[in-house]
């Protein structure tokens, strides 16, 4: 078994008459957190779209548990166990909260058949999903949709939870409840590749981290060597950790 | 009762109504349209409640819907003329013995053909409108003549079997027997559409396809599987409107499904693309405005539901329930 559960090996994107990305290399271990950092424009939202097959990759190969995913439409991707969690959440605003999560378990034909269990792990995550179960989605505030989003990708068992930007628009308090939701995930064992632009939620969730700029990674490396140079915080991202 | 229900657009069909009881002045006479208004409406929401879930799953304009109207209504014409001896009958339940095998086929048939529509029509032009609205409009050309090579260009009567003709009378309104019967369909498919949308995880799936069908894959799912479905149930659906209407009408002629289209594209531009609920209120806004005005102006009849749309169109610009994200 492989020790990088995803990787990308030289991916080009094109979006219409757009190069966006530029022979992206990035490899997530399995079983860690991985972070995507990076400015507005570098191509992080563009990298998680292409890894679900959402726009395609042009040229190089991405690979996942070793099997070849490129070529591969999106529900077949999804299909792999591979849960993603979009910047927009991708919440259906007219189906209830009990029906997002329906949809979501693709084992379970009725509200009824989903874990029970699980549900009652998520409910403790989460109790906005609880106290709203029965409620529109759309009338969740940003927050409580941010963790109905995350609560439908790990409705079910997933090898590998994509996660673009989840404390993006959120309270303060609302960040902290949800690092410490994703220090719950972490320690499940769930592989994780993630995209934020909150420092203070990187530092505390990061194991490896991967940087992008224009399109490129421009650094890989551990969290806490990042953490720890100030110098490369400032050339990679032009601000310190 | 679901407290963040839009309750508004509802009160739209009884404002109608109730506007126009003082213009039309007779109680009895303004009862009788109006059951009309609303068995004409049924008939439009059947035909367009599949469109719509077309339009909001697939992003698709489908401009040749129309085809599998008129497809219903000639192969009715052809299983009734067989059943001579149980159309004549004076009793309803043989009757209904007659009409029920007649949609079974029309919506058969008419299925059958959209699948084939879908494959060869729409496929090619996913994602381009303007190719879209053309090449379905140039498909229900296409239908139109064939139906003119099996069954003649000319009108074909469809006249109402014996125990469906005639009125009951409530109080001095005379209603006619088959606008009741047409309303009951129109609830029946209703029921059974709200049913499969709301309490099956297949609906589930339509209604978060026509919210954001990017996602739906995103967790695993076909959506073009998904719309094939929805497309032939559609196509069914149509068949099923084409006999009503045909029946309602009482003859058919292969251009019928094109006149309808226009009354099937403002229903659903009134509801809001890719609303059933919205459809079914736009179906019934427009019965019940053409009734009223053919009676009251028959020469802007048309007009008026045009007028309807824009009004409503102010009032709410996507459409009194919009869900579809376009």
């Amino acid at each position: 078994m492989s020790e990088m559960l995803l990787k990308l090996e030289g991916v080009h994107t094109h979006i219409g008459a757009y190069h966006i990305l530029h022979g992206v290399d990035l490899q997530v271990p399995r079983g860690q957190l991985t972070l995507l950092l990076g400015r507005n424009g570098a191509g992080k939202t563009t990298t998680l779209r292409t890894i679900m097959g959402l726009w395609r990759a042009s040229a190089g190969r991405i690979t996942f548990d070793g099997q070849d995913i490129t070529a591969l439409h999106t529900p077949s991707i999804a299909a792999l166990d591979i849960a993603y969690v979009p910047e927009n959440m991708g919440i259906f605003a007219d189906l209830t909260v009990k029906e997002n999560m329906l949809l979501a378990a693709r084992q379970a034909r009725r509200a009824g058949e989903m874990d029970e269990v699980r549900l009652q792990w998520i409910f403790q995550l989460f109790p906005a999903v609880e106290k709203f179960w029965n409620h529109p989605a759309g009338k969740l505030s940003g927050g409580q949709k941010q963790m109905l989003a995350v609560s439908r990708a790990i409705v079910e068992p997933r090898r590998l939870l994509i996660v673009d930007e989840p404390s993006k628009g959120l309270a303060p308090v609302m960040v902290a409840n949800m690092i410490a939701a994703f220090q719950q995930l972490k320690a499940s064992g769930v592989t994780i590749l993630l995209v934020e632009q909150n420092i203070n939620f990187a530092k505390q969730l990061g194991d490896s981290v991967v940087v992008m700029d224009n399109g490129r990674v421009v650094h890989a490396g551990t969290m806490q060597a990042l953490a720890g140079d100030e110098e490369l915080q400032q050339s990679l991202l032009g601000l310190a950790l | 009762m679901n407290k963040d229900f839009d309750y508004k657009p509802l009160l739209l069909v009884p404002v109608l109504a109730l506007a126009a009881l003082p213009l039309i002045g007779s109680g009895s006479t303004w009862l009788t349209l109006t059951v009309a208004g609303l068995a004409m409406g049924m008939i439009v929401f059947i035909i367009a409640s599949g469109l719509t879930l077309v339009f909001g799953l697939m992003d698709v304009l489908n401009f040749g819907h129309g085809v599998f109207i008129a497809l219903g209504a000639f192969v009715a014409t052809s299983v009734l003329g067989m059943m001579g001896d149980w159309t004549g009958s004076q009793e309803l339940w043989r009757n209904l013995l007659a009409v029920l095998p007649a949609m079974v086929v029309a919506m058969l048939v008419a299925g059958a053909v959209g699948l084939a529509f879908e494959r060869f029509i729409v496929r090619p032009v996913y994602g381009q409108h303007l190719k879209q609205i053309l090449i379905t409009m140039g498909g229900m050309i296409i239908g139109e003549e064939l139906i003119k090579v099996i069954w003649g260009p000319l009108q074909i009567a469809l006249p109402l079997p014996e125990g469906m003709r005639g009125a009951v009378l409530l109080g001095d309104a005379a209603v006619e027997k088959y606008r009741l019967i047409a309303v009951v369909v129109g609830l029946a498919v209703f029921a059974a559409q709200a049913w499969t949308l709301s309490r099956t995880k297949i609906g589930l799936l339509i209604r978060a396809g026509v919210q954001d069908r990017e996602m739906v894959e995103a967790m695993g799912y076909r959506i073009r599987r998904l719309f094939v479905g929805v497309f032939v149930m559609g196509s069914a659906l149509a068949g099923l409107g084409g006999v009503m209407w045909g029946l309602y009408q009482q003859n058919v002629v292969p251009q019928m499904g094109a006149q309808v289209n226009v009354l099937i594209f403002i229903v659903i531009i009134i509801g809001g693309l890719g609303s059933t609920a919205g459809a079914l209120i736009g179906a019934l806004l427009v019965g019940l405005m053409a009734n009223y005005t053919g009676f009251l102006v028959p020469k802007v009849a048309l007009f008026s539901n045009i007028a309807l749309m824009v009004a409503i169109l102010l009032w709410r610009p996507q459409g009194v329930y919009p869900v579809a994200n376009r």
